[in-house]
């Protein structure tokens, strides 16, 4: 069995990747272009904030960490383990939903993975995932398909935030120094690498479809330095804003 | 006092107990309960699952479960969340599917093997029956809905998902 340091470390960066892109999905409530839209990413929002909820749970109830509520409210920014990709504004809907195709085919083949993690909470947790998933990248591929296919101004905006937000996206994929090779050793997931490779495979194709051009991935230097604690400006306002109500009253039972 | 209830009464009382969003379909109608332990000298154990990982009903489920059994058997219930089986539509009875129907929300498919795209193509309409239908998202009003709409009788309408 892989060490608790180890373990704990993987799971931060996993749900405080699901706990901030949650948040900037559930900013799209009430603004959506058209209403299906709204309830789409609102729908997304409440399950990447139910998947954060589980792994910060697994942190509390297996690797003795704190209550899940108070680590997602109270932890100073340098504390969180986010990639630069899932703190950035939500800007355009273009951007949005580019980050949402990217992150989303990434944290599928991430939780394909963890089936066979070695660490049984894992397994668990990601046979209720993955099925809930299948519906995000089924949204995700059919728009970024239909935008890119609808006009020449909806191809070229889908390929210039495709084009702005993959080395962003790659940077999701930084694996830990400290870590990675234990994880790997002890089976608890194929490490960054190889999951890196199983979703350009997973994108790819729809891309093809929707005639899209994946950069080249060779000139591409990923953004790395969330998973270390090093963040964008934006991180910090979100943080601030999303604890803001549970930190009024941290004590209060709801 | 426990010990002379038995499994039988207990998945009795429970079929009273409606899930909040769908209040035509019982806890037992969706497949919601894993296990019900009897212990003499202990409160009755009932496990139970939600359909989706973020439902904001689980709490609510849960405390409704525990008052309306111990309210029904005058016996003392503990609710635990069942870490070790996760809710697939496929244990949905074929009953609940009826009554979701007839609820106007068309219920999902069976599943064999995992959701693939296509299942969502072509959903019978609940309020005609015709499957001259499309998938408008796979989003709805509550996490465990899609919504469609039907091509003849223009109506919208929303189906309980397929989820493996």
């Amino acid at each position: 069995m892989s060490s608790n340091a180890a373990l704990t470390d993987l799971i931060i960066k996993m749900a405080d990747d699901e706990l901030v892109l949650g948040h900037r999905n559930s900013e799209w409530t009430g603004l959506g272009p058209v209403m299906e839209e709204d309830i789409a990413f609102s729908s997304m929002a409440q399950d990447k904030i139910g998947h954060a909820w589980a792994l910060y749970r697994i942190l509390h109830e297996n690797l003795g960490g704190e209550d899940p509520d108070r680590f997602a409210f109270m932890r100073p920014e340098s504390a969180f383990k986010c990639a630069h990709l899932v703190e950035m504004p939500n800007g355009g809907y273009d951007f949005s939903l580019i980050r949402h195709f990217l992150f989303d085919h990434a944290e599928t083949v991430r939780y394909e993975s963890l089936q066979d993690s070695s660490f049984e909470p894992f397994q668990l947790l990601s046979k209720k995932v993955k099925g809930e998933l299948k519906y995000h990248t089924l949204h995700a591929n059919a728009f970024i398909i239909q935008l890119s296919k609808a006009s020449e101004e909806g191809y070229a905006r889908m390929q210039t935030a495709l084009n702005d937000t993959i080395a962003l996206a790659a940077g999701i994929f930084e694996p830990s120094a400290a870590h990675e090779e234990e994880l790997i050793a002890e089976k608890v997931y194929p490490g960054e690498k190889a999951l890196y490779h199983r979703w350009l495979d997973r994108i790819y194709p729809v891309l093809v479809k929707a005639s899209l051009n994946l950069p080249d991935m060779e000139t591409i230097t990923p953004v790395y330095g969330g998973r270390q604690g090093f963040h964008t400006t934006h991180l910090a306002p979100l943080l601030k804003e999303m604890g803001e109500v549970f930190n009024l009253d941290t004590e209060a039972s709801w | 006092m426990s010990a002379t209830i038995s499994q039988e009464e207990v998945y009795h009382a429970l079929e009273q107990v409606m899930d909040p969003e769908i209040p035509v379909l019982s806890v037992i109608d969706l497949g919601m309960i894993t296990g019900v332990d009897i212990t003499e000298g202990q409160p009755v154990l009932i496990r139970m699952i939600p359909t989706f990982a973020a439902c904001p009903a689980v709490s609510y489920i849960k405390d409704n479960i525990r008052t309306v059994v111990e309210k029904a058997l005058g016996i003392a219930v503990t609710v635990e969340i069942d870490k070790h089986v996760h809710w697939e539509s496929n244990r949905m009875t074929a009953a609940a599917k009826e009554k979701l129907k007839n609820f106007g929300i068309a219920p999902p498919p069976v599943l064999e093997g995992d959701v693939r795209p296509e299942i969502m193509l072509n959903t019978p309409c609940p309020h005609c029956g015709s499957e001259h239908t499309y998938l408008r998202s796979p989003f709805g009003s509550t996490l465990c809905r899609a919504i469609h709409y039907c091509k003849s009788c223009g109506q919208v309408f929303e189906q309980f998902k397929p989820l493996e």
